[in-house]
């Protein structure tokens, strides 16, 4: 318990410095107050609300983000979302810093203990399941759009009372990308449909599935030569994963729509210019899909959507970590993050600074789209709902 | 299951020559240590023949402190670790012949079962205490290291050494000329005014300068090539097999030889050299990564009076559409990325030497390679402080040094 309560402290820390400033930044208010009267209730809403969850499967450090030396990667969450935003300035993850593991882990808002490069579904109900099982939803309902292989399984669980059929679609645009160039020398794209910047050498691939890429292209209404032809246009994997997203809220319209960003965790390779370079790529993707769901139909006017790392990143002056290259020591700043909440309803330009973990997500989902996660070890964040 | 009280001599049968007699000789000591502990020290141990100097005399240090310690203040001193509960199967691994694959298990299992912080607050303590009771010798000499940053950058807007800036004193009128020399002649006059094994070192990303006559530790990206490749080559016949995960690869890589990437020579130069490729994350494929992680680990390891790490224009990551437009492949290199990973990378080899004993008198200058920028730190200079004093780099080494 001992150690708790230092983490606890640190976080604390951590939290403080990225509170101070937003505050001087922004203009923000303190969201202390909130306790003192009653949650305000959510607005009536036209229609099905929808929810889109955005994590950041390779965190970022407050360094390169919210301290005065990194707001300048982040001018659109700082100028154009956090201002829209409740803000979270201190979410702790307590479980194990691997990205598949984590992201599972804020899927089902129990912290999954499965060794992070194994292709396992999560033991607890994901939410997906809960949302689709309580809410009868059918398969289209309920997406994940996802880096790399190692999520393939984080759709559905292998809880007995939830898992097969239940669980949401997974597309992993990597995995479509290799399929599509199987023909060509896939030498040549090593780097660029790497599975796991966690890997310890920069160089493995994926595995291709030709047959899964003709049924996602039919599901997104892209041919495959289209779908190729527009990667070739594109810069990174993210803005690829955020290209198909725009599909599936176009073509499904989900409610429930979970997309992983993944190009900061270049971080592992250990060039930090890189790793600024994926942070404001995210913070530019961030931005997009927020104007995506205001353009669409489907979703403008009843979409919440949450933005939120799945971790942090090991601090400079932790001597067993290398800094902003890995998440291996567990110390304060690698566990300790922040979550942002922005749609109809949802209180604007607040920051919370209680300290909240990172598998309150899912509880705070149920509250807001009406299922029960009833296996969650997380707690309903009031602040949002 | 075997405990550490059913340790034999013989159960060190496999070690390297020096790493058996050492364990051999606290074998006493061995087989009352906690199981949480022992293998982690056994992996320090089973590695005592490729270790450096410093490395050396640290282990012995710590052994002989242990050993001498009253049985109840040694159980007091390893409490953190007695108290981890460890799963059947980890105490049933052979971890006095394998310490290296069992700390590699037991790290995976204290996540999983939310033990890590525990783990992390008795390594720390135990650090702590360690270090308060046996202090470090004397140095010879006050440290230095020397970071050069830029190589192949001709034009700069970005703000330089951001983060060292309040620690010392920024030049802005350095006259680059001969900036090169003066640096490699004071590392060359200080490894043959104070020559010590593996006290000395000169990192470069690219190919090394001539240091003629000085007995310098030298390890370059560009001499390495071989090695990378036929790291790189195992990688990808490895990931072809699909006969491992990513940690089968980690623990396969680990347990390569320096001979089977090709290396010859000095055999402690030759497994630490070894290891920053195997155990590197990015020093096969970035000379920024190489040179940054090579500048670490030798502060960490060897914990030299003397480092050099000359960066090095790294190789471009194409995006998305270059690659997949593939008909022109550029992946030649990139001298401005290298620069803002240089600058970073300047920044971690201060912290690391700042890690070293005698801290307070060590001293740090990083040069813009080739302009006007430099950076000095030391007792000598002022903190936060300006320069537009016109200056050689000769000039600020003899102030700093």
């Amino acid at each position: 318990m001992k150690s708790a309560a230092r983490q606890d402290h640190s976080s604390a820390t951590v939290a403080f410095n990225r509170r101070e400033f937003l505050r001087s930044a922004t203009g923000i208010s303190l969201g202390g107050s909130l306790f003192s009267f009653a949650p305000a209730p959510a607005l009536a809403l036209p229609g099905a609300k929808k929810v889109v969850v955005v994590t950041f499967g390779g965190g970022a450090r407050d360094e390169e983000t919210f301290m005065p030396d990194g707001q300048e990667n982040i001018p659109h969450l700082l100028d154009e979302l956090i201002p829209r935003a409740t803000f979270f300035s201190q979410v702790i993850n307590r479980g194990i810093l691997g990205h598949y593991v984590a992201t599972a882990s804020l899927a089902t808002g129990a912290y999954e203990t499965f060794n992070n490069f194994a292709a396992v579904p999560p033991d607890n109900p994901t939410v997906f399941e809960y949302f689709r099982k309580d809410l009868k939803r059918p398969a289209t309902d309920a997406w994940v759009v996802a880096p790399s292989n190692g999520f393939a399984r984080i759709g559905q669980s292998g809880h007995r009372s939830y898992g097969q059929g239940l669980g949401a679609g997974v597309i992993l645009p990597k995995r479509l990308l290799t399929a599509a160039l199987s023909s060509g020398s896939s030498r040549d794209y090593d780097h660029l449909l790497i599975d796991s910047y966690e890997s310890p050498v920069y160089s493995e691939t994926l595995a291709s599935d030709a047959q899964e890429l003709h049924k996602l292209a039919a599901i997104l209404k892209l041919s495959v030569e289209d779908f190729t032809k527009l990667a070739r246009s594109l810069s990174s994997p993210d803005e690829l994963s955020v290209f198909v997203a725009r599909q599936l809220m176009r073509r499904l319209a989900p409610s429930l729509l979970w997309i992983t960003l993944h190009d900061m965790d270049i971080a592992h390779s250990g060039a930090f210019s890189l790793y600024v370079d994926g942070i404001q790529r995210s913070d530019r993707l961030c931005s997009e899909i927020w104007k995506m769901i205001q353009s669409e139909p489907e979703y403008a006017g009843k979409t919440t959507m949450f933005i939120l790392p799945d971790f942090g990143r090991d601090s400079d002056s932790e001597a067993g970590g290398n800094g902003f290259q890995h998440h291996r020591t567990g110390d304060a700043r690698s566990r300790t993050t922040w979550l942002m909440a922005l749609g109809p309803g949802i209180r604007e330009n607040v920051i919370v600074d209680r300290p909240v973990e990172s598998i309150d997500l899912v509880p705070t989902l149920g509250s807001l789209l009406g299922f029960s996660p009833r296996l969650s070890k997380g707690k309903r964040l009031a602040e949002i709902l | 299951m075997m405990l550490p009280r059913d340790l034999k001599a013989e159960h060190f049968a496999k070690y390297p020559l020096e790493a058996r007699q050492l364990a051999t000789r606290y074998l006493a000591l061995l087989q009352e240590l906690p199981l949480s502990f022992l293998p982690l020290l056994l992996r320090e141990v089973i590695q005592y023949d490729w270790k450096f100097p410093s490395e050396r005399r640290d282990l012995d240090r710590q052994l002989s402190y242990l050993a001498a310690l009253p049985e109840i203040e040694r159980r007091r001193m390893l409490a953190g670790f007695a108290e981890l509960k460890l799963s059947a199967s980890l105490t049933q691994m052979d971890w006095s012949g394998s310490p290296l694959r069992f700390s590699e298990e037991l790290t995976a299992f204290l996540w999983t079962s939310h033990q890590i912080d525990s783990f992390r607050a008795a390594a720390v303590a135990y650090v702590e205490k360690l270090d308060a009771a046996t202090p470090k010798e004397p140095l010879a000499a006050a440290r230095l290291a020397i970071v050069l940053i830029g190589q192949g950058v001709a034009e700069n807007q970005r703000p330089l050494f951001r983060k060292l800036r309040p620690q010392g004193t920024y030049f802005k009128q350095v006259d680059p000329q001969g900036g090169l020399q003066a640096i490699l002649e004071m590392v060359a006059r200080r490894a043959r005014e104070h020559p010590l094994p593996f006290a000395h070192w000169y990192i470069d990303g690219g190919a090394a300068e001539n240091l003629a006559g000085a007995d310098l530790s030298r390890v370059s990206y560009q001499s390495l090539a071989p090695a990378r490749a036929a790291l790189l080559d195992r990688v990808r016949s490895i990931a072809q097999a699909h006969s491992m995960g990513p940690e089968g690869v980690v623990t396969a890589l680990a347990q390569m030889q320096p001979s089977q990437l090709g290396l010859r020579g000095d055999p402690v130069l030759n497994r630490f050299q070894a290891d920053l490729l195997t155990q590197g994350s990015g020093t096969q494929v970035f000379s920024t990564t190489f040179v940054q992680w090579a500048a670490r680990e030798a502060l960490r390891r060897a914990q030299p009076l003397t480092l050099l790490a000359r960066f090095a224009p790294r190789q471009r990551e194409q995006p998305m559409n270059e690659l997949l437009a593939g008909t022109h492949p550029n992946n030649g290199p990139d001298p401005q990325g290298a620069l803002i990973d240089a600058d970073m990378g300047a920044y971690y080899t201060w912290l690391n030497q700042q890690r070293l004993s005698e801290a307070e008198k060590a001293s740090f200058l990083i040069w813009f390679e080739g302009h006007s920028e430099a950076l000095a730190i030391g007792p000598a200079m002022d903190r936060g402080a300006e320069s537009d004093q016109r200056l050689s780099l000769a000039q600020i080494l003899n102030k700093l040094v």
